[in-house]
């Protein structure tokens, strides 16, 4: 006992101690981060006391009075499920149920690989966490692989396959003079680059552009892909919203799984749902077997428990229990159909007023384009003019987010539009 | 028409292994027996064997619900500001002096272990030093978490299994003796798997050596309010580390002492020297959240950020949480005399010395072995019995199993 505390003494005997109040920061050398190009758009709009500002910068569906929605199948499920016995931890895979669900609205009511269980498939973090999960996934199988992405895309996806160190190639897709898809490059790109690479492809609704392929053009990409042996990963953000109608939207998808690939998706509730900060989504990986989903779904739960465990329950309990009720599941097609119909709408809208202006610029891609976001082809001085002028706030790179244009703002839209681009 | 790669890119990905402690649960309901006991996620458990959720939990959920202004808009990067700004209270004390000279930055994660991975990216990516120092043993996660997070980890000594008690010696030895500067993993209060903690006077002492060899402290608080039943105890051990003016890191769980489990709520505060560092480092953890998840799930944060702030909630929730620490005690006690009562060979007083959920009963993987198949307990193979999972009537079924492993196993 006299030991212990001699030694225990002799350490601690050099302390003369004012404690850590001596010592400087560890974080001195800290900088400060940007901030996020899309994120900070609404920060800035939030602290603008302007009565005419206009947000058009980050995708999240309002109405036509420019108010955030909760879908009535939403409010009706939370109704069902709250004084749930039980806030347990979901398995590390999320909910069997909101997965199984979720597989059918991506693969097929009746697909032959749900049936078959060769789709390894775990609850995320909505589309973000699904996208990382597998960029992690495929940095600790392929490691020598690359991602190939478009130029451009969803900002965040940069920072996903950094954060998991899978370095990054690009290849082309929109092209400006256009405003349309850069096909003939696109095509090119997938043919030089070496075999079996992986690329990511947005499976509808293109974020930032709005511009999809066509059905045609989908099939020539599978075939190249598959003479290549290229892995596609689709991101679908926005299943139901493109079209209204999540069969049609999952067009792509489908057409690469007849077309034999093993493909990996990443799905989100945020937009389709409206259930944005639940973050809700699926990552899937399809197989050779049954026993290869095993496999691979064991391992996604792997870098899934390092990370955070298992996913947030009650999202999950949301969508398992709309998606489980026939009455419920048609009451959200018919919601989603609405939010659809409402941009499609707004769209024609913004482009009349821009025509009716007299505006000289061709702004048929206003309504070529697809899904919550327009390319506008304005330019970053173009779109400061329009946030310093006029209170418009949309992200540097000309993207307009639809879903906050209303009839009570397009005219003030379309107006500011055109004067910061007659003299183009 | 064939495919031209019919082969997977992932063919050669093999099986994981079950995860240690989630996968008793995954064996413990494949059993069919009507005896069986789950002793193994540490997942409190009423005295009839039910999961519960607390009233204060189900009266903020319902007040969520039926407020029609209510929008499930994404949360900014760093989540609930009212939820960041209460938890911090919760942790530091409302009248913490770090917090009223806005030096603590407290973002909300995914619960324990998103706080942990959380903050061990922003250690990797910003910090000078890459190692973390974790006791031996601990929660088997923390290790995996730390490695993804990109840092490397060692070990320090802390349990000793000959007095099942704190190798104090151990671990102010090798803490000595890392290197200036060295991340250092503690858990706040309610050691898991052991059930040891430090008293208040090692406490001032680890501390003193801490901030004497420059070492990081990054604090794991799991089972605040759940140790001892008082929320201001069980985070003494963080206080007196803020009080002294240092740095250091803090994750916070709501899991267990809100019983907001499967919702994943929890935050990470920073402790940093003065609110303009605070400023920067908040930035650059939105820069580690954002290509992980973009933002937290606002419902379970929601409902914490209702009852921390609402006074008659929150003492609502501080009775209800001492019934569970009570009942915990209580079912410590219970054992004890069970295992007296039975003449079981050895001293099993740790059993009530241990603190929080958890009790580490030193038996080996073959004795917990053996009472998985003879008498239906699941537990985790290192010896560890979460107490919550216990009851009154399921104790003598336990003590006849440890009995029976104590006596037949070696």
């Amino acid at each position: 006992m006299a030991m212990r505390t001699a030694i225990s003494s002799r350490i601690l005997s050099r302390a003369a101690l004012p404690g850590a109040r001596s010592m400087s920061s560890w974080w001195r050398s800290v900088e400060p981060a940007p901030k996020d190009p899309i994120l900070g758009v609404t920060e800035a709009f939030l602290a603008d006391p302007s009565p005419d500002k206009v947000n058009v910068g980050v995708g999240a569906y309002r109405d036509d009075n420019g108010k955030p929605v909760v879908l009535e199948c939403v409010r009706e499920a939370e109704r069902r499920i709250a004084g749930n016995l039980k806030m347990e931890y979901l398995p590390m895979g999320g909910s069997v149920n909101m997965v199984q669900e979720t597989l059918k609205l991506a693969y097929g009511e009746n697909s032959e690989f749900i049936k078959d269980k060769r789709i390894a498939a775990v609850q995320s973090l909505s589309g973000t966490g699904a996208c990382r999960l597998f960029a992690d996934f495929q940095k600790r199988f392929r490691p020598d692989s690359q991602i190939y992405i478009p130029v451009p895309t969803w900002a965040n996806h940069h920072n996903i396959w950094r954060d998991a160190q899978v370095p990054q190639r690009s290849y082309h897709y929109y092209l400006p003079e256009t405003r349309g898809l850069d096909f003939a490059a696109l095509m090119d790109d997938v043919k030089n680059a070496p075999d079996g690479s992986f690329f990511l492809l947005h499976a509808c609704a293109h974020n930032p552009t709005g511009v999809d392929p066509t059905e045609v053009q989908w099939r020539e990409i599978s075939y190249q892909f598959k003479v290549k042996g290229h892995f596609a990963f689709f991101d679908m953000a926005y299943q139901g919203f493109a079209s209204g109608d999540p069969e049609r939207d999952a067009k792509s998808i489908r057409i690469f799984l007849n077309d034999g690939h093993f493909i990996g998706i990443s799905q989100s509730y945020a937009k389709n749902m409206g259930l944005y900060g639940q973050r809700v989504g699926c990552l899937s990986v399809l197989c050779e077997d049954e026993k290869q989903a095993v496999a691979v779904k064991s391992q996604l739960q792997q870098l899934a428990r390092r990370m955070y465990s298992n996913p947030p329950l009650h999202g999950a309990l949301i969508v398992s229990t709309i998606l489980g009720d026939p009455d419920l599941k048609k009451l959200w097609l018919k919601e989603v159909k609405v939010m659809a119909d409402r941009i499609i709408g707004m769209r024609t809208a913004l482009r009349e007023s821009l025509e009716k202006r007299g505006s000289t610029l061709s702004w048929r891609h206003i309504t070529d384009q697809i899904g919550m976001f327009c390319y506008s082809g304005l330019t970053p001085e173009q779109v400061d003019r329009l946030t310093n002028e006029y209170h418009i706030y949309m992200t540097r790179n000309g993207r307009i987010s639809m879903a906050g244009v209303t009839t009570g703002n397009v005219g003030y839209l379309a107006n500011a539009i055109h004067e910061v681009t007659k003299s183009a | 028409m064939e495919s031209q790669g019919s082969c997977s890119v992932f063919d050669h990905v093999v099986r994981a292994p079950e995860d240690p402690i989630l996968g008793v649960t995954v064996a413990y309901n494949k059993d069919q027996s009507p005896i069986k006991l789950n002793l193994g996620v540490g997942a409190y458990r009423t005295e009839e064997g039910k999961p519960l959720v607390l009233n204060v939990v189900r009266q903020a959920e319902q007040t969520l619900v039926n407020d029609k202004s209510r929008v499930k808009e994404y949360l900014p990067i760093v989540g609930l500001a009212e939820f960041n700004k209460q938890s911090a209270k919760l942790i530091f004390g409302s009248d913490s002096p770090a917090i009223q000279e806005n030096r603590v930055t407290t973002v909300q994660c995914l619960s324990g272990t998103g706080s942990l991975r959380v903050g061990g990216e922003f250690l990797a990516w910003h910090y000078l030093e890459r190692t973390i120092y974790i006791p031996v043993p601990t929660w088997g996660n923390h290790p995996k978490v730390f490695t993804l997070a990109g840092l490397s980890v060692k070990t320090y000594r802390y349990y000793d299994p000959a007095t099942r008690g704190l190798d104090f010696q151990g671990m102010l030895e090798d803490l000595n003796s890392a290197p200036a500067g060295a991340i250092v993993l503690l858990h706040a209060c309610a050691h898991n798997p052991t059930g040891v903690d430090p008293t208040l006077e090692q406490w001032e002492q680890i501390r003193q050596l801490i901030r004497l060899k420059g070492l990081l402290p990054f604090f794991d608080s799991a089972y605040q309010g759940f140790a001892s039943g008082s929320l201001d105890s069980d985070a003494q051990s963080v206080r007196i580390f803020v009080a002294d003016g240092g740095e250091c890191l803090v994750a916070q769980s709501y899991a267990k002492n809100m019983g907001l489990y499967g919702e994943r709520v929890g935050a990470l505060s920073i402790v940093c020297k003065n609110a303009d560092v605070a400023g920067r480092v908040e930035s650059q953890l939105k820069l580690v959240i954002r290509p992980m998840y973009s933002n937290p799930p606002i419902h379970g944060a929601s409902i914490v950020a209702m009852i921390l702030r609402d006074r008659d909630m929150y003492n609502e929730w501080t009775i209800e949480l001492k019934g569970m620490a009570d009942r915990i005690i209580s079912m410590r006690h219970q054992l004890f005399e069970a295992l007296l009562a039975r003449g079981t060979p050895g001293d099993w007083s740790h059993i009530i010395k241990q603190i929080g959920m958890f009790t580490f009963t030193g038996l080996n993987s073959e004795q917990v072995a053996f009472m998985t198949r003879e008498y239906h307990i699941y537990m985790t193979s290192d010896g560890r019995i979460s107490m919550a999972g216990l009851s009154s009537t399921t104790v003598p079924h336990l003590a006849d199993a440890i009995h029976a492993a104590v006596t037949r196993v070696a």
